[in-house]
C-alpha cells in the first residue's frame, strides 16, 4: 500500500523573537524543524507500512531549504520524498496551499501509485489553522477523517477503514471507504529513532523536486498570493497591560500567615467570591 | 515562503477592488450553532453575541444556522439563538445529521450558503467547527481565518479578523476582500457570553437536505462519551488552579488539585506537564491547549511564557506564585506572590478550608 504524509517545515517557534522596536520577526538564524504534529502522522504511516507492506512518501511544499526536513523524514524510515517548490507558491494561504498539494498528490498518484491514505498533521505550529487537511480532502474527493486518535481497523483489499476520532465530549468511532485523508491527533504515538541503514540511505537519497509545471499545474492564478482569498492587512504587537502586578509582601512572615494574606488579597480582588465559595462548600 | 505572514502586499490582492458582481447579493451575518447530542456549545452563543455587533454595524440581520437530527432539538436550539441575539434561524433537520459527519454537514452548509448568501460566516474553532469550516471554505473557494481573537468591521464594510501569530507575540489582521462569504473561526471562551434576553423571538427558515443515509459513505459506529469525572471543564470553570514545572514532580502537582478541590474549581497546567505525563492533554492551558476565562486563576510554578499567557489573559484575577521575582508571569498577573509554591499551596488550601468551614458554622 502506498501512503503519503504531508509535512510542513516550520521555524522552531520556541526560538523566534520579535524585534522590540520594529515588530518584525527576527528569523535570522532561527532553525527550522518538521512541524512537530506531522511526526505523529509520519509514525502512524510507517507503522501501517511495516504491518501491511508498501511505501511511504513524504510531501512538502516549501522553499528549497525544506529539503532538509524531507531528508530528516527519510532518516526516520520514509521511502521517498517529494519537494514541491516554486516561486509561484510564495504567499499561499490555506486555500492556495491545498490547491498546490492536491495537484502534487495527484501527480504522485500517477508516478508512484495512487495512495489509499493521505496523512496530515492536526495543525502546524506557525500558521496553526488546521485547514489544509480538510482542504486537500475536499479537492481530491477523499473521505475526511480529522483528529484521529487510533486506526482501529484497515482492510486495503475491502477498501475500508475504521478509526477513533476525538470529538467534543467523546470519541466517535467512524467507518468509511478508502481513499481517505487522515489528520492525526498529537500524542498518540512516538516517532521512531530510525535505523542506521535509513540514515545512510537518507544521506544519499535523491529528493524528487517538482515545480508547479512539473506537478501539472497550469492555472498559476490559483497559486500563491494570487490564488489566496485572504489578505494579511497588518501585523502588530499586543498592547502591554498598563496596570502593574500587586506583590503580596513575603518578607519575615510564616507560610501560614502568608497564606492568610494571599487569601485576603484574593477576596479583595473578587469581593463576590467569598460568598460564592461559602455557598459551594455548604453544598446544595 | 509559505510560513511568513504575507507582508501587507502593495497593489494586487492587497487593494480592494470592486466586489465582483455576483457577490454583491451576499448579505447578513451567520453563526453556525454547534449542537451535537442536543447540547448547544457555548461558543455558538458567544459568537451570536459578537455576530450581533457585526450585524448592527453593517445594518444587516444576524442568523443562527442549526443542523441537527430532529425537529425538537431544532426548536429548542433556535429558541436559544433568538434569546442570544439572532433575528432568524435557518434549520436543516434530518436524521442523517444526528451525529456530526463531514459529508452531510458540508453539503447542508454549502447548500444553505449558495441559496441564502451570507456575507459573513462564523464558526467555533472546535473539532467540529474546524473540520467543517475547512471543507466549506474549500468548496466555496473563499477565505477562512482561523482562531480569531477579535472581529470588527473596517471602514469599507469588510470583516477584519485579528488572530495571534507566532505564539501570541504578534497579532495579525486578516481580511477576505474579494470573495464571499468572509469566514472565520473563534475559540471557545475568547469572546464574552452575551446576556440572555428571555422571550426574545424571531423567524425560522426551514431548509431541506435531500440526502439519504445510503448516499453517505462514512458511518458513525459508536459514540463513546468521556467519563464525567475525567472531563476537564477547564474552559468554562469559574476558578482554575494550575501548576508548572516549578512544582518539580507529579506528586507535588497533587497540591494543585487539592487547592482546586477546596475552591470547587478545575485544575490544569503548562504544556511541559502534558509532555511529562503529569496531566492529560485536555488539561493543558495556553495557545496549543485550552483558552480559559475564569474569575480566578491561580498559577503556581509557571513562568508565564507567551504561549501560556495568551490562554489565560481573559481571567478576571490572575494570582501568580513563583520563586523568581523576575518571572514573566508577573508582567500580567494581578496579584503576585514571590514564594515557594510547594510550601505555600498546602497552606493556602488549609487557609481556605478553615475559613470556609468556620464561616459555614458561624452562618
Ligand atoms: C501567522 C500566520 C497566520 C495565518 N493565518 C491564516 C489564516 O487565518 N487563514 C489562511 O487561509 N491562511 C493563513 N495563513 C497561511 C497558512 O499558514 C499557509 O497557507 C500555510 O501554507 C498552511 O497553513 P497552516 O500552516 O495553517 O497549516 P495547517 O492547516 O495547520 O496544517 C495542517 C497539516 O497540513 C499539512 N501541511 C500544511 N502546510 C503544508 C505544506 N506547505 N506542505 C506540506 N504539508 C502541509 C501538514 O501535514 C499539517 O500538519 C497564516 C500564516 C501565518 C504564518
Ligand atoms: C509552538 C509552541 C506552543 C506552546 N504552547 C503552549 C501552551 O499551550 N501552553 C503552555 O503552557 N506552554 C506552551 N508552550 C511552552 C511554553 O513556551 C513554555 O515552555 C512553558 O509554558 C513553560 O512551562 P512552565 O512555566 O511550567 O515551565 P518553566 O518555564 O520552566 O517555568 C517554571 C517556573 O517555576 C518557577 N519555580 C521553580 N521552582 C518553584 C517553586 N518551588 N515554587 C514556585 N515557583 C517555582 C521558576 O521560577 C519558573 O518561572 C508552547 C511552546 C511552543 C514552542
Amino acid at each position: 500500500m502506498h501512503i503519503v504524509v504531508c509535512m510542513k517545515q516550520v521555524p522552531d517557534s520556541a526560538q523566534i523573537r520579535v524585534h522590540p522596536v520594529t515588530n518584525t520577526i527576527m528569523r535570522q538564524g532561527v532553525p527550522t524543524i518538521i512541524n512537530p504534529y506531522d511526526l505523529f502522522a509520519l509514525e502512524e504511516a510507517l507503522r501501517l507500512r511495516d504491518r501491511l507492506g508498501g511505501e511511504v512518501t513524504v510531501l512538502t511544499m516549501g522553499p528549497p531549504m525544506a529539503e532538509e526536513s524531507l531528508r530528516k523524514a527519510l532518516t526516520f524510515g520514509a521511502d521517498r520524498a517529494v519537494l514541491l517548490t516554486d516561486r509561484f507558491f510564495a504567499g499561499s494561504d490555506t486555500l492556495a496551499t491545498s490547491f498546490a498539494l492536491a495537484a502534487a498528490l495527484a501527480k504522485i498518484g500517477q508516478e508512484f501509485g495512487v495512495p489509499p491514505i493521505v496523512f496530515t498533521g492536526k495543525q502546524t505550529i506557525d500558521g496553526d489553522t488546521a485547514q489544509v487537511g480538510p482542504g486537500i480532502a475536499k479537492r481530491l474527493g477523499l473521505n475526511q477523517l480529522t483528529y484521529v486518535a487510533k486506526i482501529a481497523d484497515l482492510d486495503p483489499t475491502a477498501g475500508t477503514i475504521t478509526v477513533e476520532r476525538r470529538a467534543e465530549g467523546g470519541v466517535q468511532v467512524l467507518s468509511t471507504r478508502l481513499p481517505v485523508l487522515v489528520t492525526m491527533l498529537e500524542g498518540v504515538n512516538e516517532i521512531r529513532r530510525g535505523s542506521l541503514d535509513d540514515a545512510y540511505r537518507a544521506a544519499r537519497a535523491t529528493i524528487v523536486k517538482w515545480t508547479a509545471a512539473d506537478a501539472g499545474i497550469t492555472d498559476l492564478g490559483k497559486c500563491g498570493l494570487r490564488g489566496s482569498p485572504t489578505i494579511v492587512k497588518k501585523v502588530f504587537a499586543p498592547q502591554a497591560r498598563a496596570e502593574k502586578v500587586r506583590q503580596v509582601p513575603t518578607a519575615d512572615v510564616s507560610t501560614e500567615a502568608l497564606a492568610a494574606s494571599v487569601m485576603a488579597e484574593i477576596f479583595k480582588c473578587q469581593p463576590a467570591l467569598e460568598g460564592e465559595l461559602m455557598r459551594f462548600s455548604a453544598g446544595p | 515562503m509559505t510560513d511568513a505572514p504575507k507582508p501587507a502586499p502593495a497593489g494586487r490582492a492587497g487593494t480592494k477592488r470592486e466586489l465582483p458582481e455576483h457577490f454583491k447579493a451576499y448579505k447578513h451575518v451567520w453563526v453556525v450553532v454547534e449542537c451535537e447530542h442536543g447540547v448547544v456549545h457555548p461558543v455558538a452563543l458567544e459568537l451570536l453575541g459578537e455576530g450581533r455587533k457585526l450585524a448592527d454595524k453593517r445594518g444587516v440581520e444576524l442568523a443562527g444556522v442549526v443542523l441537527c437530527g430532529d425537529d425538537l432539538t431544532a426548536a429548542l436550539v433556535a429558541a436559544a439563538c433568538f434569546e442570544h441575539g439572532a433575528d432568524l434561524v435557518y434549520t436543516v433537520t434530518d436524521p442523517v445529521l444526528a451525529h456530526y459527519r463531514n459529508e452531510p454537514y458540508t453539503r447542508a452548509m454549502t447548500d444553505l450558503v449558495n441559496t441564502h448568501k451570507p456575507e459573513i460566516l462564523l464558526l467555533g474553532a472546535t473539532n467540529l467547527g474546524r473540520d467543517l469550516a475547512g471543507s466549506v471554505a474549500t468548496t466555496l473557494l473563499t477565505g477562512l481565518t482561523a482562531d480569531c481573537t477579535e472581529l470588527a468591521i473596517d471602514d469599507e464594510g469588510s470583516l477584519a479578523a485579528t488572530r495571534p501569530t507566532f505564539g501570541g507575540s504578534l497579532l495579525c489582521t486578516i481580511m477576505t476582500l474579494n470573495y464571499r462569504p468572509q469566514m472565520a473561526t473563534v475559540r471557545p471562551r475568547v469572546l464574552a457570553m452575551p446576556a440572555r434576553q428571555i422571550g426574545r423571538w424571531g423567524r425560522v427558515v426551514v431548509h431541506p437536505l435531500n440526502l439519504a443515509e445510503d448516499d453517505i459513505i462514512t458511518k458513525v459506529l459508536r459514540f463513546v462519551a468521556d467519563r464525567e469525572s475525567d472531563k476537564a471543564q477547564l474552559a468554562y470553570a469559574d476558578i482554575v488552579v494550575a501548576g508548572g514545572l516549578g512544582l518539580r514532580s507529579a506528586e507535588n502537582f497533587q497540591l494543585v488539585r487539592a487547592l482546586a478541590e477546596v475552591l470547587g474549581g478545575d485544575y490544569g497546567g503548562s504544556r511541559p506537564l502534558v509532555q511529562k505525563g503529569w496531566i492529560s492533554a485536555d488539561r493543558q492551558i495556553g495557545q496549543t491547549g485550552k483558552t480559559i476565562r475564569p474569575k480566578l486563576y491561580i498559577a503556581a510554578g509557571i513562568s508565564g511564557a507567551i504561549q501560556h499567557r495568551v490562554g489565560v489573559e481573559g481571567a478576571d484575577t490572575i494570582v501568580a506564585i513563583n520563586t523568581d521575582p523576575n518571572a514573566q508571569i508577573f508582567d500580567f498577573a494581578h496579584l503576585g506572590v514571590v514564594a515557594d509554591a510547594i510550601e505555600l499551596l498546602p497552606a493556602l488550601t488549609e487557609a481556605f478550608r478553615a475559613h470556609l468551614s468556620v464561616n459555614r458554622l458561624a452562618g
